[in-house]
């Protein structure tokens, strides 16, 4: 009797070898992509999973023998739903990183529990400096406001304005924009006369511009996350602080490829700085651009987009530095000092601060076959965040 | 500085388009309606579909957006709120709520997150100078548009028989029905020209606000301040209480823009704590 089911325990047993062998070549590491996919952040949550979708789409799900898997989960734009959602990936999903962020506090949310848990995770979005400063395992491949923010200045500076004012939205990447533009702007000989701050949640800009309007400046700069650019940029128009004398420059979040049709003609000829354009020369952006738009009708790729796109890549390629290992300390070292083509160009990411290197452009708003489009003109090289020590 | 005062007063009158309507159905009909902003949303919306998909001219969608947010309006009033109106302020508040998101997951389904924008005709956009200030004319198409709405509420309300039949209906309706007022139709008309005011305030206010799904939370607040700053028993009390939030809010952000965007809560704080009955009611009882 005893001898009957020792038996068959090892008979079970074998046969339990037998089917969970093909079961280990089969693995599936997951990952876990928390975007803002409703509330007024959503647009760039739809943007960031296309980008990582048709990535997975065009590059296949199979990485050094493993089936990869992506978990999408919505975070609302609140914090402490981000929060959330990176506990119970890690958890009961068991992913092997951890994606996306929208805004900075979303990231910075998640910077305890990831350090616990020795859990990458990819910011996609977010361009608050001191993000990575707060994890050793968080890794960049959006930007940073002040890496985005210092090219404008300088040419701004170089194109013979003497005085500026910022305005910018009033959190955490608006402030390291003022910032980092006040610092590059003055060194330059420039003076800022007035840095402006926007409550987040505020449409009516109309008392800041009049504001800057009145003070006179040579240029004025302007930042405020993608999706409330339309409504600042048409009051900036209306208020005519171009008739004025005034340049109104910025960083890319303000003609968003998003949102840059909907604007309208009336930001012809408006200068930023950014890292990312649809319209961006190169044979893989081209691709990337079209396969987006095939797979997205009626949706143009932005800078958020393309951050979903590369945070993919970068954890595609660490998987397969490191054969397939899921640790998380040594995922994030494979990513450290990696370097890549991406639509948007070359980027790196900095083995010490493992924030982004990437090209910034000068591009102007022009029209190309009956759309708007930033149109680059000029390129800083490889670019790091001057906010990091 | 005229300027400012000017764009307070634009951004104030556009407050209470977008306001009045709930003031009518919390006011008159003691109806708690937090899902005032999605009907102003359904005529942003409206506007946005008419003039960037079909190309049909700004000047049609205003009516267009009065109409169709009012006819949204009586359709639910018949169906949904009808229901409501003998029901706990609680209910009302939770029902309404939970329209809003429901609003909100349409909208999001139907045109998408990203928000709307709206381009004016040529006509409407540039500034003109007066008396030396530098005047948006859209600005002063809204201020002239919902001053002559203002007028004419004011008048209904107070001067007119739907006016006078829609008070006894609000003050009694037991006894109002008695006297042959039929207070089922009334009700009925007056939810809808709220709702159709809100309709109206969305759309004149899309070329300024800019529409996106989030809307109707987004200026929930704002719609509750006008009431509770300015009382809910008459229609001057809201647009006076407007017209102070606007010029307060813009004139604060423009002089002291480092406290601006807390002037207006403190107001509402300072005037809820001395006047908790509103800044511009006659008496405290209903």
């Amino acid at each position: 009797m005893i001898f009957k089911s020792i038996l068959a325990g090892a008979v079970g047993l074998a046969a339990g070898l037998q089917f969970t062998a093909p079961a280990i070549s089969q693995e599936t590491v997951k990952v876990g992509l928390i975007a803002t996919l409703t509330g007024p952040q959503a647009a760039s949550g739809r943007q960031k999973v296309a980008g990582a979708r048709l990535y997975m789409q065009l590059n296949g799900n199979m990485v050094a023998g493993k089936k990869i898997e992506l978990i999408i989960k919505d975070d609302t734009g609140v914090a402490d739903v981000t929060r959330r959602h990176a506990q119970e990936l890690i958890v009961n999903d068991k992913v092997a990183a951890i994606a996306g962020f929208s805004l900075t506090p979303l990231a910075l949310a998640v910077a305890p529990v990831i350090t616990q848990a020795k859990m990458p995770a990819i910011i996609m979005t977010a361009g608050t400096s001191v993000i990575t400063e707060r994890s050793p395992f968080f890794v960049r491949v959006s930007f940073t406001l002040p890496q985005q923010s210092v090219p404008i200045a300088e040419w701004v500076a170089k194109n013979g304005a003497k005085t500026a004012v910022s305005l910018v939205s009033d959190y955490g990447p608006g402030i390291d924009a003022q910032n980092a533009f006040k610092m590059r702007f003055e060194e330059k000989g420039g003076k800022v006369l007035e840095q402006l701050k926007a409550p987040l949640a505020n449409p009516e800009f109309s008392p800041f511009l009049q504001r800057a309007k009145d003070l006179k400046p040579d240029a004025l700069f302007l930042f405020v996350p993608a999706p409330t650019a339309g409504a600042l940029m048409k009051q900036v128009i209306d208020r005519g602080l171009t008739e004025a004398n005034i340049k109104v420059i910025g960083t890319g979040d303000i003609t968003d490829d998003d949102q840059l049709n909907g604007i309208g003609d009336s930001v012809l000829g408006l200068v930023t700085s950014h890292f990312y354009s649809a319209a961006h020369d190169s044979a893989l952006n081209k691709k990337f651009v079209a396969e987006f738009k095939k797979a997205n009708p009626g949706m143009r790729p932005n800078f958020i987009g393309v951050g979903g796109w590369d945070g993919m890549h970068a954890f595609y390629e660490a998987l397969k530095k490191t054969n397939g290992d899921t640790d998380g300390t040594k995922l994030v070292d494979a990513m450290k000092g990696a370097t890549w083509e991406s639509p948007r160009g070359m980027m790196t990411i900095d083995p010490q601060t493992r924030d982004v290197i990437q090209d910034v452009y000068i591009r102007k708003v022009e029209k190309r076959d009956g759309e708007l489009y930033n149109i680059e003109f000029d390129v800083v090289k490889q670019v790091k965040d001057p906010m990091h020590k | 500085m005229l300027t400012i005062l000017f764009d307070g007063v634009a951004y104030g009158m556009l407050l209470f388009v977008l306001a009045v309507g709930l003031c009518i159905t919390l006011g008159l009909m003691n109806f708690i309606n937090l899902a005032h902003g999605a009907f102003a949303m359904a005529g942003g919306y409206l506007t946005v579909v008419m003039m960037n998909r079909l190309g049909i001219s700004f000047y049609w969608c205003l009516p267009a957006a009065f109409v169709f947010s009012a006819v949204i309006g009586v359709v639910l009033e018949r169906v949904l709120y009808r229901r409501l109106y003998d029901k706990t302020h609680l209910d009302q508040v939770l029902f309404s709520i939970g329209l809003i998101f429901m609003a909100m997951a349409t909208v999001d389904y139907a045109m998408g997150a990203s928000p709307q924008i709206v381009n004016l005709p040529p006509s409407l956009s540039g500034r003109v100078e007066i008396l030396g200030a530098q005047v948006g004319i859209y600005r002063l198409f809204v201020i002239v548009i919902c001053g002559l709405l203002t007028i004419g509420l004011q008048f209904v309300i107070a001067k007119t028989r739907f006016g006078s039949r829609l008070r006894a209906s609000v003050d009694d309706g037991r006894v109002a029905r008695g006297l042959g007022v039929n207070v089922t139709g009334i009700f009925a008309l007056t939810f809808a020209v709220g709702s159709g005011l809100a309709g109206l305030g969305g759309a004149l206010g899309a070329p300024i606000l800019s529409m996106d799904p989030s809307f109707p939370l987004k200026y929930m607040i704002f719609f509750l301040i006008v009431i509770s700053i300015g009382g809910t028993t008459t229609i001057t009390g809201p647009f006076f209480a407007s017209i102070l939030l606007g010029v307060a809010d813009v004139g604060g952000k423009y002089f002291v823009p480092e406290i601006g965007g807390f002037i207006i809560y403190t107001i509402m704080v300072a005037v809820l704590i001395f006047r908790p009955q509103g800044l511009f009611t006659r008496s405290a009882a209903r």
